[in-house]
């Protein structure tokens, strides 16, 4: 299973957009040209011990040559642990697939909403948006792609097919992803290590368009202004950023120009704080919640699930309503969504 | 003796009747059942000094219970007799605000004394441990329990203030400040008697009232954990988040199940703090205590989402119930190994060189008692108590742990009988002597909870 990747395109680039345009290294022209030479050929660079992981080069390559899968590639050839060990083969053990997990799979029908690991988010699908929509989730279908924050590549191939095929099992010829991370695997990650996926998959912003635009009627427009948090896995898709745009105009809401939205998001801070890098968490945290609070937005927007638990509570403080994008579009129909994860 | 009881407690509250002494005859660990002759529930301290007298009469043994949850047998009554029940005197006499210290009657339960606090003192707590809340307040500490406070203040016997015993021949004496002051604030500045009643399983005296201290409670309270796959490191770890004082309660626990926890030692931190800004410098001292081993990537904190943080913070935490009953049939005990901290890596090897031997279900749980002085190392078993091979092979490993413990130079804690007779071995002859002379004097009929500390 290798990687769709053409050093070719590296050697010709002549924007080095990947490493000039990130939001955590600061490489003139210059120096990003020798560290993304040094990439191409495979060798070792000390971006792979500097990169956040961030996702974003991903979408900043103009050729889509999959800079960050081939970083974290290296990253993991070089042996370079980006987390604590312990934590990171936790993780790896914490969401395998156990024999229980493989025993709970059963028929659905052909369409299904995929909740991935989040049992938390299990209220938060009880909506007339889903009605109808069987929900599957659990480890068996999770899409692994956390471990891009792990320098943990392997693993994510290791499982990727059975992951595919566990989710067949369930007789889906179409899979809903609530979370950019899932889509992202079956449309990005897929593609580039050349996996068939054998189901269509719809981004959960698509599915909410076509939901609310087939139910315009039912929409009461909320008239408030939103900041958003555009999480690291939306990098992977990043077309759906603008079916989220057509979603906010339906049911009214503003989508504040912000300095970290868009092409310019950054993190939630959460896999800095795995990492034990507190001080960077903090600063990211700080950055982005000040510039959504000066925003003048009343919500703040959140699709990733890891995103929200980050992050949630600071925006509270900072004077904004945390909400994930889903439950937005539900207080839009006239339903009041719990907070996710509390009883 | 059934109807001088009788006259004593009322009708309703003693039995002779088979299917209640058989529920008294054992606990859910692993010792062997013992059948008392009489159970009994007295209501007040006066029932039992006449209970003691009535046993002095007919030289018959007289056990002390609490909420028989100790799980190594310690209210067996190892030569018959009667158990004296205590829940019945379950009134929390007094509660001293400013003093901070409690008043309450042996049979008081942790939950009843927490709920109590929670209540009416809502800036007020105990110790709580991880046992059940049914457990006794009094015999916790009597038997030298620790809880959610002991790695700031100690041994929940180091919170005792005073006490009110029935002695073995039936006199009723009060030790502490409580012996020449209406205020049960001390034991100190007087010779400290309560020793005489402390960790000898009620070989001394019942305890019908107890003086226990009482803690800040505070606003917040969050939870850390640090994992590491070295058991060489953790005495470390501990040396170090001690050291800052900034943790409330630190406990380590490993286990192979579930599997992910499985090869690693996750060292659980918590913090208390009276404002959010109190509470983020707390935990930022403590990740600075521990960033070599981050930087080094030998071992960081585990990201907690709220629903993890719910379960940790749960006092106690019910997760528990669901490891002790993992065999199914209920049965659970564990060697409560007291050591120095030091000695972690030593006993952890050793715990697993037991279980991997004996092919047992198993989990380490340890808490840290005062600054690092000692440790709790808990090696607990669950087995099947309807299958007689599974309890066995836990009560082997109880005992085999029993001797290493004792090797490596620690003490079992809450040790059931045969395990004090191990302990009794390796003591120094004066103090055997000394405990000897001890329960001669008190009990000089021998009739308060015989088979319990026997010198030979």
């Amino acid at each position: 299973m290798n990687l769709k990747f053409d050093p070719d395109r590296c050697f010709n680039c002549d924007s080095y957009a990947c490493l000039t345009k990130c939001q955590y290294l600061n490489y003139d022209f210059e120096s990003a040209r020798e560290e993304r030479i040094k990439i191409a050929k495979g060798e070792y660079s000390k971006v792979l011990e500097e990169c956040k992981t961030c996702y974003s080069c991903e979408e900043y390559c103009p050729y889509g040559n999959h800079p960050f899968y081939r970083i974290v590639e290296l990253q993991e050839e070089y042996g370079i642990n980006l987390a604590p060990k312990p934590i990171s083969k936790q993780l790896v053990k914490m969401y395998a697939t156990k024999e229980k997990d493989l025993a709970a799979i059963r028929e659905v029908g052909s369409k299904a909403l995929s909740l991935c690991l989040f049992p938390d988010l299990r209220d938060n699908v009880k909506s007339k948006l889903f009605e109808g929509l069987p929900v599957i989730m659990g480890r068996q279908i999770f899409c692994n792609l956390v471990y891009l924050h792990f320098a943990n590549m392997s693993v994510i191939k290791e499982r990727a097919r059975q992951t595919i095929e566990n989710i067949k099992k369930y007789g889906v010829d179409e899979l809903v992803c609530f979370h950019d991370e899932c889509y992202g695997f079956f449309n990005s990650y897929a593609k580039a290590y050349g996996i068939e996926v054998p189901f269509k998959t719809v981004h959960l912003y698509e599915y909410l368009y076509n939901w609310l635009k087939e139910n315009e009627d039912k929409i009461r427009k909320l008239n408030v202004k939103v900041a958003y948090q555009r999480n690291c896995s939306n990098r992977l898709s990043p077309e759906t950023d603008r079916i989220l745009d057509k979603v906010f105009e339906l049911i009214g809401a503003e989508r504040v120009e912000r300095e970290y939205d868009r092409e310019n998001g950054i993190c939630c801070g959460a896999v800095f704080q795995m990492w034990g890098e507190y001080e960077l968490a903090e600063e990211v945290q700080k950055k982005n919640v000040e510039d959504m609070a000066k925003s003048g937005a009343r919500f703040a927007v959140f699709n990733c699930p890891m995103c929200y638990v980050a992050l949630a509570e600071r925006t509270a403080k900072a004077g904004l309503m945390p909400i994930l994008v889903s439950d937005l579009c539900r207080l839009a129909i006239g339903e009041m969504p719990k907070l996710p994860g509390r009883d | 003796m059934y109807e001088e009881l009788k006259a004593i407690v009322g009708e309703e509250f003693v039995s002779k009747e088979p299917e209640e002494l058989y529920i008294y005859s054992s606990d859910p660990g692993t010792m062997p059942p013992v059948k008392p002759d009489y159970v009994v529930m007295p209501k007040t301290t006066e029932e039992v000094q006449k209970i003691v007298l009535l046993a002095n009469k007919h030289k018959v043994p007289v056990v002390p219970m609490g909420g028989a949850l100790s799980l190594s047998g310690l209210v067996r009554p190892l030569r018959g007799g009667i158990v004296v029940d205590m829940k019945r005197m379950d009134r929390i006499i007094e509660v001293n605000e400013k003093a901070r210290y409690a008043v309450i009657e042996a049979g008081v339960s942790e939950g009843r004394l927490k709920a109590y606090l929670d209540k009416k003192y809502p800036s007020l707590r105990i110790s709580t441990p991880d046992a059940p809340p049914i457990a006794t307040v009094t015999a916790n500490a009597l038997i030298h329990g620790s809880g959610r406070l002991s790695q700031i203040y100690g041994f929940h016997s180091e919170m005792i203030t005073g006490m009110e015993v029935v002695l073995p021949t039936g006199e009723i004496c009060r030790v502490g400040s409580c012996s020449v002051s209406p205020y049960w604030f001390s034991r100190s500045p007087l010779p400290d008697l309560a020793g005489l009643f402390i960790g000898w399983f009620g070989r001394t005296g019942i305890v019908t009232k107890l003086g226990i201290k009482l803690f800040p409670k505070h606003r917040y309270r969050d939870v850390m954990i640090f994992v590491t796959e070295n058991p060489s490191y953790v005495s470390d770890v501990i040396w170090r988040v001690a050291h800052t004082e900034m943790a409330e309660d630190i406990t380590v626990w490993a286990q192979p199940r579930p599997e992910w926890a499985e090869g690693f030692q996750h060292t659980t931190i918590y913090v208390t703090a009276d404002s959010e800004e109190e509470l983020e410098f707390k935990k930022k001292i403590i990740r600075n205590a521990l960033m070599d081993y981050i930087k080094q990537k030998e071992g960081g904190f585990l990201y907690l989402t709220p629903g993890m943080k719910a379960m940790f913070l749960q006092e106690p935490m019910s997760q528990l119930v669901r490891f002790a009953d993992v065999r199914r049939g209920g049965g659970f005990e564990y060697v409560g190994a007291i050591l120095p901290v030091d000695l972690f890596d030593v006993a952890y090897q050793k715990g697993l060189e037991i279980v991997e031997r004996l092919g047992i279900d198993w989990a380490f749980s340890i808490r840290i008692i005062g600054r690092s002085h000692c440790m709790m190392f808990a090696y607990a078993y669950p087995f099947n108590r309807a299958d007689e091979e599974d309890v066995e092979r836990a009560r082997k490993a109880l005992h085999e742990t029993n001797k290493a413990v004792l090797e490596m130079g620690g003490i079992p804690w809450k040790a059931e009988a045969p395990a004090q007779q191990l302990i009794l071995e390796s003591m120094d002859e004066g103090a055997k002597r000394l405990i000897k002379s001890v329960i001669e004097m008190l009990d000089p009929n021998g009739v308060m909870n015989p088979g319990n500390w026997e010198v030979k």
